[in-house]
């Protein structure tokens, strides 16, 4: 029997902001020196001060900038901003919980009733997106009999965004998170990185029948499944969920309320927690923090300071640049390289103003060519090095030189590929590796003519071949050019004078 | 006259003019504490090195001529729910009997700014719950006007060592009469500010909502100047209003002809000791006689005050309180498992009255009984809040008792809680609606062995309008002396 998933995410976001959520203390996702694999090499309970760890007497002070990023979040997911909020406390003990309540919203969350378009038909409703602070990190010391509680992470802010239940596929929830990380990216609110927690998913997932689905019945039994660390994790746990529910439904059993959690070895959900009812929080209106009034003028500004968002550039790259989608996907989806797309484009600008002899394709050809070139070649150098766009050595405005002279066929196409390079291990600009390189594009009809005279003397077959009308022969011979000038030669060039000599 | 039995105004006069010295009247307080210390109980901690080191460098600025201000070289004693960098703060608890802050409350630091000398933390009942200061772990502290009576709570130890005159000032905490009820015990001068005029930062916290620092002193003009270096908008507590910056010294004028005085029907009916009730009526008297006008008013919610204090405050304690559960500082139960940890470092470190309120907090705030107790009590506190708004529209201030009776006996209601509760009844209403309140001696009541023991006139203003209070008592002060 088939069952329809009704699938809806809770999202937390650790935000970028300098400072913590109620106190001064750093935080850990901007300010904390990472090694290369992302982990904090601060030493536990140093990124810590009286306030984020509950001591007693302390006061939270709210962060301003926290509650600006939740509303510039709120605003890129077509929420309704609250203009009246406030924080409550959320009652519960545990280790890693310095005050024994977390300072989070209850009733009055800062924004409400949005939505995400995940495609043209499928749009997915956000239900609400509320501030709080984050909690420690308990560690679980391997063979030992005990605990290590580390609170440099309480108090960060964490913005929580919850969907409605829109969701019926695994992969619609990977794409949701995908989309969403992108536009978090993109607001620079938080590097939202899954394995950094700094994103992290909790998946709501319940089955019902189809054939027995009316208005009056009720969803079937929620199961919740916690601790996703990334985008594989939240698809294949709903795949497996469903799977799983799906047997257990057909053996005409009934689904347990539970939390469970995601063995990502074995790729099933494992059982953490049996819900026998709601754990009561007892929230009541945090009273160490004045309510929030939040007046439209704050939020006009917020809203005019929101920058392009990934949907709309990709529109504006295929529209503007004549990419096509793919390309203008991948330039959206690596916010970096379609910056320095842009900025490249933007270099050639003054170039193309002066050189309008150049005719009305110029624009075209230059913007093709950059695509061309940044897309694979450059993507390539970078992948292979292990090197983001920030750190890459070519400057936008070399890199827009270097197209220009490939547009004004001052390089070759071959020719090129050695310039990048060495633009690439550098920084160099490319007019000056030509000369030291002296990889310059001949287009010299005095200079080729020697060169191409010499290739006929020597390939009697292909000149003979293409006497007899063999257009191949003409590559072959252009190519034999090409090699006997390392590249330098201009193909279009050679190819016009082998064609004179061989009428 | 004893260098420590001088007012806070008087000291600095003398220590302006070099006639004495800031370590010469630390010592004195010092002294005093040693005499009468043992017996009083007043104070938790004494830190008389610090004490006196922190005099000579108040000496040294006066001799090289340096002008100083008007507490700069005078003794203070601090509740001991105040967190003074490097002191230990025990709230009165087994929970934090070794508890070291590492960090100063925003008062210490005004006051440490202000060149006030610490001579020590004193007794209170535990995390401030309490109105005979017999809930403290450390033991109980004695009312000075008879040894055998509680000097009232929960900020008993404060008031208890300014009446001694073991020193000059003391600060205490008021969240539902803390302040007022023992400065009324011990015949001293007690005064609540509006809610946020004083930063809580470094406060320990029983119900955020309600708390508010205030002066302990000998007379009137000293709680003026101690409210003026304690007052203010603080970055660190986003509660604290940031109200315009007043002289509360320019509101001791002795003139009360324009001002018109609301007693209130509901604090003089069932409940009140009749010699209480005498006193106060004398005291009003006397005020009418001093050109104030007297205006029979009513507040209306008065008799549901306490039942919405007792819904509010435990809520707000239940999860304040959290906090203590053996994990990061204070008592910890050396136990295996995490549950057990929480359940014997909890049961074990809070006393009584401490537990029953968390108990009760929980209980009000828990699903399926949150609606008909903690918001209910909201409205209603809202309610109480708009009695005063709409009396003070027609009166300055209204005076009432502030306990209806004097210093009972030690050991008499710390077995009843309920009837401990009722010693506040006067108080509380005061810190739902977040008005200011003063309490001000006005007469003693015989004992039947012959001690006299102070009664307590309540004066309680508009939001902000401590100058008014401040005005009335001064004038009642001055022409009863």
């Amino acid at each position: 029997m088939d069952y329809k998933p009704t699938i809806g995410l809770e999202i937390h976001v650790e935000l970028k902001t300098e400072s913590k959520m109620f106190c001064a203390c750093k935080n850990m996702q901007t300010s904390v020196s990472k090694n290369t694999n992302g982990h904090e090499l601060e030493e536990p309970n140093t990124v810590v001060c009286p306030v984020c760890m509950g001591f007693p007497g302390t006061l939270p002070v709210i962060n301003k900038k926290a509650v600006e990023y939740v509303l510039e979040t709120a605003l890129a997911l077509n929420c309704q901003i609250s203009g009246f909020s406030k924080f409550d406390r959320k009652n519960y003990f545990y280790p890693d919980l310095p005050k024994g309540y977390q300072i989070s919203q209850y009733d009055l969350p800062l924004a409400r009733s949005g939505f995400l378009n995940l495609s043209k038909s499928k749009k997915i409703r956000i239900r609400r997106i509320h501030l709080e602070e984050d909690t420690g990190k308990l560690i679980h010391p391997e063979g030992e009999d005990y605990s290590l509680v580390d609170f440099n992470r309480a108090g960060v802010p964490l913005m929580e965004i919850v969907t409605e239940p829109d969701i019926e596929l695994a992969k619609e929830a990977g794409k949701f998170c995908r989309v969403l990380q992108l536009i978090l990216r993109y607001l620079k609110v938080s590097n939202a990185d899954m394995e950094k927690g700094e994103m992290r998913c909790e998946v709501n997932i319940s089955l019902q029948n189809e054939k027995r689905k009316t208005k009056n019945v009720k969803l079937g039994t929620k199961v919740e499944i916690k601790n996703l660390n990334s985008f594989r994790a939240v698809e294949g746990a709903i795949k497996h969920e469903i799977k799983r529910q799906t047997k257990v439904l057909n053996k005409g059993e009934k689904i347990i309320q539970e939390t469970r959690g995601w063995d990502a070895n074995e790729e099933v959900t494992i059982p953490q927690r049996i819900k026998e009812e709601a754990q009561d929080y007892r929230y009541f209106p945090e009273p160490d923090l004045p309510p929030l009034k939040i007046d439209k003028s704050w939020v006009l500004k917020l809203k005019s300071e929101i920058p392009e968002l990934p949907h709309l550039k990709q529109e504006r790259f295929i529209k503007e640049y004549n990419l096509t989608r793919a390309q203008a996907k991948i330039l959206v989806a690596n916010k970096d390289l379609g910056d320095y797309f842009e900025r490249v484009i933007s270099e050639t600008k003054a170039w193309l103003e002066a050189r309008k002899d150049l005719g009305k394709g110029a624009r075209a050809r230059t913007i093709k060519l950059a695509s061309n070139w940044i897309l694979s070649n450059l993507q390539n150098l970078l992948k292979d090095s292990q090197i983001k766009v920030p750190q890459c050595k070519i400057s936008p405005e070399n890199f827009a030189e270097f197209i220009e002279m490939l547009h004004e066929q001052k390089i070759s196409s071959t020719g090129g590929q050695k310039v990048l390079l060495e633009m690439f291990k550098t920084g160099k600009d490319p007019s000056h590796i030509i000369e030291e390189k002296n990889l310059a594009q001949v287009g010299d009809r005095a200079v080729l003519g020697s060169i191409v005279d010499k290739a006929i003397k020597e390939n009697d077959v292909a000149v003979g071949d293409f006497k007899k009308g063999k257009i191949q022969a003409l590559k072959f011979l252009v190519g034999q050019v090409m090699r006997e000038s390392k590249g330098r030669a201009n193909p279009q060039v050679v190819e016009k004078i082998l064609r004179e000599r061989l009428k | 006259m004893r260098l420590n039995e001088l007012t806070i105004h008087e000291a600095h006069a003398k220590l302006s003019k070099k006639e004495i010295s800031s370590e010469e009247l630390t010592e004195a307080c010092l002294e005093t504490i040693d005499k009468k210390d043992k017996s009083i109980f007043a104070f938790i901690t004494k830190i008389p090195d610090q004490a006196l080191k922190q005099a000579k460098e108040i000496d040294e600025k006066i001799s090289h001529g340096e002008k100083v201000g008007p507490l700069a070289g005078i003794p203070v004693a601090i509740k001991d729910n105040m967190c003074i960098d490097g002191v230990k703060t025990t709230a009165g608890s087994k929970m934090l009997e070794n508890f070291i802050s590492p960090y100063d409350a925003t008062v210490i630091k005004k006051l440490r700014e202000a060149g006030a000398i610490f001579l020590g933390k004193t007794n209170m009942d535990e995390f401030a719950m309490g109105s005979s200061t017999e809930n403290s772990y450390l033991g109980p502290t004695k009312n000075p006007h008879d040894l055998e009576r509680v000097p009232g709570g929960s900020s008993g130890g404060s008031a208890a060592s300014v009446a001694s005159n073991e020193t000059i000032y003391a600060l205490g905490s008021d969240t539902g009469g803390s302040i007022r009820q023992p400065a009324s015990f011990c015949g001293v001068i007690g005064l609540k500010p509006t809610y946020s005029r004083v930063s809580r930062f470094g406060l320990i916290a029983m119900a955020s909502s309600l708390d508010q620092i205030g002066p302990i002193t000998k007379d009137v003009e000293d709680a003026s100047l101690v409210l003026n270096a304690i007052s203010g908008k603080d970055k660190l507590d986003s509660t604290s209003s940031v109200g315009v910056e007043v002289d509360f010294r320019k509101s001791l004028v002795p003139d009360i002809r324009d001002v018109k005085i609301g007693i209130p029907k509901e604090y003089f009916a069932k409940g009140i000791d009749l010699k209480v009730k005498k006193m106060v009526q004398a005291a009003i008297d006397k005020l009418e006689s001093l050109g104030a006008k007297i205006r029979k008013i009513s507040l209306p919610h008065t008799e549901y005050a306490l039942a919405c204090y007792y819904i509010i405050m435990p809520s707000e304690i239940s999860a304040n309180l959290a906090r203590y559960d053996g994990i990061k500082f204070g008592y910890s139960a050396p136990e295996d498992a995490l549950l057990d940890v929480y359940l014997r470092s909890r049961g074990q470190g809070f006393g009584d009255e401490v537990r029953r309120r968390i108990m009760l907090g929980t209980f009000t705030l828990s699903a399926g009984y949150w609606e008909a107790y903690y918001l209910k009590a909201q409205k209603v506190r809202t309610l109480i809040r708009k009695d005063f708004d709409q009396a003070f529209k027609k009166v300055d201030v209204i005076i009432t008792p502030t306990s209806p009776t004097v210093a009972f006996k030690i050991g008499e209601k710390v077995i009843d809680p309920l009837t401990m509760y009722l010693s506040d009844m006067y108080t509380v209403s005061a810190n739902l609606a977040g008005i200011p309140g003063i309490s001000i001696p006005c007469g003693f009541v015989k004992t039947q062995k012959d001690k006299m023991l102070p009664v307590g006139l309540q004066i309680l203003g508009k939001h902000f309008d401590e100058e008014m209070i401040l005005r009335v008592a001064y004038t009642y002060e001055q022409n009863t002396r």
